[in-house]
């Protein structure tokens, strides 16, 4: 039933120009710096540099490339998480998923995954991307890997807290600003309180657990990080939709 | 014997202090059709929301086919259908899409949704619009691909929320027509605020008013209550009271619009004849005899504001 949902969601998206609009706007903004990175690596790389000194093509390219697209997401989730709640309540389309056979967790974890598969296609393209350049040199895959998980987690993070908030209102604008100007906030927590590392509060950041990721580091309190993230943000998103239906 | 479909039992709703449903109970049969009325806000949409479990009763409960709603709300939400107040429509998908997801929520095995999206359309006269964008239909298409939404899955129970409004009057006399032939099949339940509808498509009829059930009963009942015991009276030459009321029968007369008389007699006499003999063989110039039938607005009105006066 579940799966339903997700086809739902990903119909939706692609029968609107959005869903391809979003898509190739990311595969343009990720293949521009993937290509800038391929050639700076060669300008930097055949310089002055001491061949300690020297990183190799994977993690310089994937450094540049998975860099902006953590960035770029931060724009790219909330205004396709904006829609999937509120947009339902505006058009009073809400109903026909409750009046369905399905519980309200399935409907979120449905539209939850209908996003992330979405998002995920675009992940899938920066992996191929990077990965392609195996054709000319030996690419570290095992960097690629940790790369890719931890973006995704990422995005996953971002969708969960952007469901949530679409599901707060009945404005999608007001969702996307509120999930944008909050997801900024806790990316960017651990810079304000740069003083003191060992602050709980620098410790909610979300990208003090991506940065280990994206030095090919796993870490399970990083993962265990992101998933209680998830999980929290969705199980507010099914308390605050069951609240329609006691409290009216 | 199971064939009682939608078990409403106390059902109330309690809106910050106020009850906008209190106490609504009433069983229904399958194959018959239900009619709520009631002024706006009386508590239709609520009593309606809570059947099919988008609405936490405060009290009561509700079972389909001896199914709880609040205690398997899934199994109890697959013999619904229920088309709201607004269409709940995704105004981005074209005709076959939406209906092909609406059949796929409600649980149509994947083999048979073609077949359920075709018959839905076929039965609400949507054939024609399939590659048609719900966005770009008219008001009317719109509230029949609402109405395909919800009987798809061919539930045991059609909820139709005020599914007349915004139709053209053919369009009306198709829809009612489809309401009749589902109530053969299955049980319907449908709101309206248009009284002859009621009386053309219902077997049982429900009049809310301010939450409380006021009226519950057979369509026939209604009716009944509708004809009375009154004449209306024509007359060029009225006489005297007096004579009018020596008729055997005659209770009361008095004046009605456009210079007419009515007349009430006795329940079970009919005057009517006696009336005419007199008029003939004392020269009062009867133009006109009728039964004066109270309209169905007029025992509507009656019902729901009987409290307050």
């Amino acid at each position: 039933m579940i799966f339903n949902i997700v086809r739902k969601e990903l119909k939706s998206l692609f029968s609107s120009p959005m869903g391809w609009v979003v898509l190739a706007l990311l595969q343009f903004v990720f293949g521009t710096f993937f290509l800038i990175g391929v050639d700076q690596y060669f300008q930097t790389m055949s310089g002055a540099m001491r061949p300690e000194q020297r990183i190799g093509i994977t993690a310089f390219v994937g450094q540049n490339v998975f860099g902006i697209a953590s960035f770029v997401m931060l724009f790219a989730v909330p205004l396709l998480s904006m829609r999937l709640i509120s947009e339902e309540r505006r058009q009073q389309t809400l109903t026909f998923l409750f009046s369905a056979p399905l519980s309200i967790t399935e409907v979120v974890l449905g539209k939850f995954l209908g996003l992330v598969s979405f998002l995920s296609i675009v992940i899938v393209f920066i992996a191929a991307m990077i990965s392609s350049m195996n054709l000319w040199t030996e690419v570290d895959f095992g960097y690629i890997f940790s790369n890719v998980l931890g973006l995704w987690l990422l995005v996953a993070s971002f969708s969960a807290l952007g469901i949530y908030v679409s599901s707060l209102t009945s404005q999608p604008v007001v969702a996307g600003i509120i999930t944008f100007i909050a997801l900024f906030a806790l990316l960017i927590l651990d810079h304000f309180l740069a003083g003191d590392p060992t602050s709980t509060m620098a410790y909610l950041s979300l990208m003090r657990h991506f940065e280990p990721f994206s030095r090919g580091l796993l870490d399970t309190k990083d993962f265990a990080y992101f998933i209680l993230f998830i999980i929290t943000f969705l199980t507010l998103t099914i308390r605050r939709l069951d609240a329609d239906r006691l409290r009216g | 014997m199971s064939t009682v479909t939608v078990e409403a039992s106390n059902l109330t709703r309690v809106y910050g202090g106020r009850e906008a449903v209190s106490d609504v109970s009433f069983n229904l049969n399958k194959g018959e059709v239900l009619g709520f009325l009631g002024p706006n806000g009386a508590g239709k949409s609520t009593t309606m929301k809570m059947i099919t479990g988008n609405l936490a009763p405060s009290a009561g409960g509700v079972r389909i086919c001896g199914i709880d709603m609040i205690e398997n709300p899934k199994e109890a939400k697959a013999l619904i259908g229920y088309l709201p107040e607004s269409p709940p429509l995704y105004r981005e998908l074209t005709v076959d899409e939406y209906l092909t997801v609406a059949a796929r929520l409600h649980g149509v095995k994947g083999a048979h949704v073609k077949k359920a999206v075709e018959r839905a359309k076929e039965r609400c006269g949507l054939t024609e619009m399939s590659k048609r964008l719900i966005e770009n239909l008219s008001k009317g298409y719109q509230q029949r691909v609402g109405i395909a939404q919800a009987i798809i899955h061919n539930p045991m129970v059609v909820i139709l929320d005020e599914p007349t409004v915004g139709l053209d009057p053919i369009q009306i006399r198709d829809i009612r027509a489809l309401i009749k032939e589902l109530g053969g099949e299955h049980s319907v339940i449908l709101s309206t605020h248009i009284l002859p509808e009621v009386e053309i498509v219902c077997d049982l009829v429900q009049i809310i008013h301010k939450g409380k059930l006021v009226f519950s009963g057979g369509i026939d009942v209604l009716k009944q209550q509708r004809a009375g015991n009154k004449l209306l009276l024509g007359l060029a030459h009225p006489p005297a009271q007096e004579a009018l009321l020596a008729i055997e029968g005659v209770v009361a007369v008095e004046a009605a619009h456009d210079g007419l008389l009515r007349v009430r007699f006795n329940e079970g006499q009919s005057p009517a004849e006696a009336i005419v003999q007199a008029a003939v063989s004392n020269g009062w110039g009867l133009r006109q005899i009728n039964p004066d039938q109270t309209s169905l607005e007029d025992v509507f009105v009656q019902l729901t504001y009987q409290e307050a006066a």
